[in-house]
């Protein structure tokens, strides 16, 4: 009985595990009188990824956040499966679209299972079992079932990073987003959590990753996004952008970031 | 010689701390746990409600709340309790009757409450923001992310000011005598004080004020207790030790690298 319930709870979250294509149109944004964003166009296929790069404060972090409507954009709209999403309850849409962050944000006061649970229980209306279930299955994929029952803060950050994967997936998102996912990992840890989202990419999420990781962008990325100064200045398949940049601004970043 | 024996006869005769023995186990106890223990549940609710109102992004809810905390923090208790007590006494007596103390446990919490609220709100506001973005992120409205993530955590952080504070109460509950209390209502302090000026020997005084010292100096090592608890371990966030071995090298959740102010605050836990 119990082995039918998960196969069945997994094949479902395999199923929807195919993400949908996301869009932004003209996005703008400004807190007071700092233009943050200005006119953001952007075009991620269903179940591909997208990776933007570009110096601090380009506005990087800021768009990702008006993709889930944690900012609200000034102009613009953004699209879920070629629909406008600007109207929707932002707390439905964002049941839709999960985010990694670049410190975690795991919940410290509670265990690494109950982060991922809260969400199932309170949000989706699971029961404490299919929560527990669920979260299992998830923490089983990014390799940290046996630390189910420990607080996050007993975990290395890389540990943490991959358990706030598992928390955002279990929400069955049918886009994900990343914050500078590995920003703030010691660089021996890194690989693990870019190697969980290589697998989510291959898997067929569509995933919008905010990074610094260059050579990241270039494996795994269909596409790669050059912003500066709250705009994409540059787009293209990853060997264009990384290989052939045209604009003088994305030539100069890359030579000092490669 | 005279002296020493002036001060033992004055503050250690045995025979008016045995005389006022009764009365103080009797009556003054349970008044004074009475006042403090109601005063400090209806302080703390009412604090909760004044730090989120403090919080809260709407004028109306934080102006009122933060004039609130503003009087009450402001005003001696005595004069509160006075204004309250006698003031609405004519109310109060036809709600209670005779009975001071509703009215002094309803200033008593007025004045915690203020204070109560303002250490809640600085125990909210040190928690990272981050923490109600992630819970936004999963699709939690503004309100549950803070009911569910941000207000347990900065309780927590707290709770060290909260239990300074319950002493602070019960201490300040000896007050309500300005109020007029029957016999059967009066609470330690009275007690002993009508004992004292009875007698004109202080010793019934200073047994009511070891019984304060019995309620208050374990609080302090409570305080003491939690207070390290929060400052040496990551058990503090209440983790079972299942697991105490791993990260000791401060991989704490949003910790690292975030704005000083942040990461000092999550160090404090």
């Amino acid at each position: 009985m119990s082995t039918e319930i998960r196969s069945q709870t997994t094949a479902g979250a395999d199923a929807r595990r195919r993400g949908v294509a996301v869009a932004t149109r003209d996005i703008h944004l400004a807190f007071g009188s700092n233009r943050v964003l200005r006119g953001v166009d952007v075009d991620v296929d269903a179940a591909t990824t997208a990776c933007v790069i570009g110096p601090s404060g380009s506005g990087k972090s800021t768009f990702l956040r008006v993709v889930n409507r944690l900012l609200e954009p000034d102009a613009g709209d953004v699209l879920l499966d070629g629909r406008s999403v600007l109207t929707d309850n932002p707390d439905v849409l964002r049941q839709r679209v999960g985010m990694v962050f670049q410190h975690f944000n795991l919940f410290p006061h509670k265990t690494v299972r109950a982060n991922v649970t809260l969400g199932l229980t309170r949000l989706k209306g699971l029961s404490k079992d299919e929560a527990a279930e669920r979260a299992h299955h998830h923490l089983e994929r990014v390799g940290l079932a046996h630390k189910a029952d420990v607080r996050p803060g007993n975990l290395s950050g890389g540990q943490q990073q991959r358990v706030a994967i598992a928390r955002a997936l279990a929400m069955e998102p049918e886009v994900m987003l990343f914050d500078e996912a590995t920003s703030a990992l010691d660089p021996e840890l890194v690989k693990g959590v870019l190697a969980t989202m290589a697998d989510l990419a291959a898997e067929g999420m569509t995933m919008l990753v905010v990074t610094h990781e260059m050579g990241f962008a270039r494996s795994v990325a269909q596409q790669v996004l050059f912003m500066d100064h709250g705009r994409v200045v540059e787009s293209g398949s990853p060997d264009q952008v990384f290989d052939a940049p045209r604009t003088e601004r994305l030539q100069r970043f890359l030579s000092q970031v490669l | 010689m005279d002296i020493l024996t002036t001060l033992k006869d004055t503050f250690l005769d045995l025979d008016a701390m045995l005389a006022a023995l009764p009365e103080l186990l009797r009556v003054g106890l349970p008044n004074t746990l009475i006042l403090a223990l109601f005063s400090a549940l209806i302080g703390t609710v009412l604090g909760m409600a004044l730090a989120v109102c403090g919080l809260s992004h709407r004028r109306w809810l934080r102006w009122p709340a933060r004039v609130f905390t503003d009087v009450f923090r402001g005003l001696p208790a005595a004069v509160t309790i006075l204004l309250i007590g006698v003031g609405l006494a004519p109310v109060g007596l036809k709600i209670w009757g005779p009975n001071p103390y509703p009215l002094g446990i309803l200033a008593l919490s007025l004045i915690a409450s203020a204070y109560i609220g303002e250490i809640f709100r600085s125990g909210i506001q040190s928690v990272d923001q981050g923490q109600l973005e992630a819970a936004r992120a999963l699709g939690f409205s503004r309100p549950s992310g803070m009911r569910l993530v941000v207000i347990p955590q900065g309780v927590r952080r707290v709770l060290p000011a909260l239990v300074n504070q319950f002493i602070a109460l019960i201490k300040e509950s000896s007050l309500v005598y300005f109020l007029g209390l029957l016999a059967s209502q009066r609470d330690l302090f009275r007690i002993g004080q009508d004992a004292a000026a009875n007698t004109g020997n202080q010793s019934a005084l200073l047994l009511a004020g070891l019984f304060y010292l019995v309620i208050t100096v374990p609080l302090t090592h409570v305080v003491n207790a939690i207070d390290r608890r929060l400052r040496e371990g990551r058990r503090a966030d209440g983790a079972d030790g299942a697991d105490g071995g791993g990260g000791a090298d401060g991989d704490r959740p949003g910790g690292e690298a975030l704005p000083a102010s942040f990461a000092l605050s999550q160090e404090a836990r």
